[in-house]
């Protein structure tokens, strides 16, 4: 579980969070959606560290990150796997060496071990036959899937996704989010996806969180973002006329017939 | 930014790069393979140039020294001392800002914008060790041997143009670079390239570690990397030649 308590962030005197607490659920996927630059990027960098915060506290199962020392933050970074939004291979390696390489860094596993265990996530992610290929070979989907497996290759607790399914066609970004929560209530990881993609929210939003401004706009889960009656939130939700026809459809349908 | 701003980050960058390693083995490795892309990868552009300016010199000097006063022999003596002196460790150093620095600084920037820095840096890993601290390391390790090449192949250049264009005859070449030889300017040149090479990795290092942007910010970061480097290997120069050789 991650805890974040009254963050708050500026660039340049500009504010780009402002208070913002959520509590970031074990085992379920959570997803932090907003327009774009309403802060969510920040807000994901700030809590994996990429960012310092300038107010408030971040726990992960009550270690206080914010005031860790650099070696400590280490330690638990190295409990998260983090999926970046354009994959961040590492272009000079190939799939098996993209997915390898933490265990090369942090494990004195052997090779046929680590041979082993990079098949196995790239299995998990329906990747096989790629082990050979370079990040410039592969098609936008099949990075997105190396990046999934380099993410989950060290167990990690904590599992952040950047956009996960940005660029991509609608079939092949289900079957990321399918996986992902997959992946997640395999491994009972806290999964934490920075998405503006709808359809992500509906089908693996367990928890949601809405922020707008730079600001906490909303909370709750994919099925009571319909009912909410939350005006940012809807102009968010149902910004498209298609998405306004659906609702108007979905409240007139659970409306009683007239006598 | 200003210079004490910029000088402040280089400094707290370098501090990084010079953290312990996180595995030494891996960063073996990674040396090993700066060797190749730095160091052995410009071995043919240090002896096409050093081959031409070699001869240039040779020429340059024979035509300046039109008096009968003045023997042959010097003019080998002159391109040895200036191959030895100043061509084949700054020159070459300046030619290697280029080639290798725009190298490094758009590299470092290419793997900043698409966030591999931040992926090394989620892993848990100093990126600034794990990225700049191989590329010093191969640098300062093979950049005196391309000094050495430089230095012999530019004497060969010398000797062939003054051959083949009959500037003067292969005896009086091949004593003038033997006469009056101070191994001490060996030495010289050695130290100044081991400074270059430090400078010519990290300086271009740091611009492609800052760079924020895209594609065009990774390309003027590449260029301010080459400009600064170039810049203080000149001042470099100026203060190692006063301290070794004044």
């Amino acid at each position: 579980m991650i805890q974040v308590d009254n963050i708050s962030k500026a660039f340049n005197s500009v504010t780009v969070l402002e208070g913002i607490s959520v509590t970031l659920e074990k085992g379920k996927t959570n997803l932090i959606i907003g327009r774009s630059g309403s802060g969510k990027t920040v807000l994901t960098k700030c809590i994996v560290g990429l960012h310092e915060v300038d107010r408030g506290a971040i726990f992960f199962d009550n270690r206080d990150f914010v005031s860790m020392n650099f070696k400590a933050r280490k330690e638990i970074r190295r409990e998260i796997g983090m999926m970046f939004q354009g994959g961040a291979l590492f272009d000079s390696l190939t799939v098996e060496e993209n997915v390898s390489f933490p265990l090369n860094m942090f494990t004195d596993m052997t090779a046929p071990e680590k041979l082993e265990r990079t098949n196995f996530c790239l299995k998990r992610v329906n990747l096989e036959n790629a082990n050979r290929l370079y990040p410039a070979e592969l098609s936008g989907g099949m990075k997105k899937r190396v990046a999934i497996a380099r993410a989950i290759v060290m167990n990690p607790k904590y599992l952040f996704c950047d956009e996960p399914n940005s660029g991509l066609d609608p079939i092949t970004a289900l079957l990321i989010d399918d996986l992902i929560s997959e992946i997640t209530h395999e491994f009972e990881i806290t999964t934490v996806i920075n998405t503006h993609d709808m359809n992500s929210v509906m089908e693996i939003g367990e928890k949601v969180v809405f922020i707008h401004e730079g600001r906490k706009g909303w909370e709750g889960t994919n099925e009571e973002i319909l009912d909410s009656d939350n005006k940012d939130l809807n102009d968010f939700v149902f910004a498209s006329n298609f998405a306004k026809k659906i609702k108007a459809l979905t409240r007139s349908e659970d409306q009683p017939p007239a006598r | 930014m200003n210079f004490f701003s910029i000088f402040g980050r280089y400094v707290i960058l370098l501090s990084r790069v010079f953290a312990k390693p996180e595995k030494s083995k891996i960063y073996f490795r990674q040396i090993v393979l700066e060797i190749e892309n730095l160091g052995l990868n410009s071995i043919g552009i240090v002896i096409l140039i050093s081959i031409f300016i070699g001869a240039v010199i040779t020429l340059q000097t024979r035509y300046n020294l039109e008096s009968s006063w003045i023997p042959l022999y010097l003019i080998g003596l002159t391109a040895r001392d200036t191959i030895l002196l100043e061509f084949s460790s700054t020159m070459v150093g300046l030619i290697l800002a280029d080639k290798v620095g725009s190298n490094i600084a758009s590299e470092i920037g290419h793997m900043r914008i698409t966030e591999q820095i931040d992926a090394l840096e989620m892993m848990g890993i100093n990126s600034a060790s794990y990225l700049i601290l191989p590329k010093i390391i191969a640098a300062i390790f093979f950049n005196p041997f391309l000094t050495l090449i430089s230095m012999g192949v530019g004497i060969f250049g010398g000797w062939v143009a003054a051959v083949t264009t009959g500037a003067l005859a292969s005896s009086d070449y091949i004593y003038g670079i033997q006469y009056l030889f101070i191994p001490y300017y060996i030495t010289y040149a050695l130290v100044k390239t081991v400074v270059y090479a430090f400078i010519i990795t990290s300086v271009p290092a740091f611009y492609g570690y800052y760079v924020q942007g895209g594609a065009l910010e990774v390309g003027r970061s590449s260029t301010r990397g080459v400009v600064y480097s170039s810049i203080l290997i000149l001042l470099a120069d100026l203060v190692i030649t006063q301290l070794m050789l004044a």
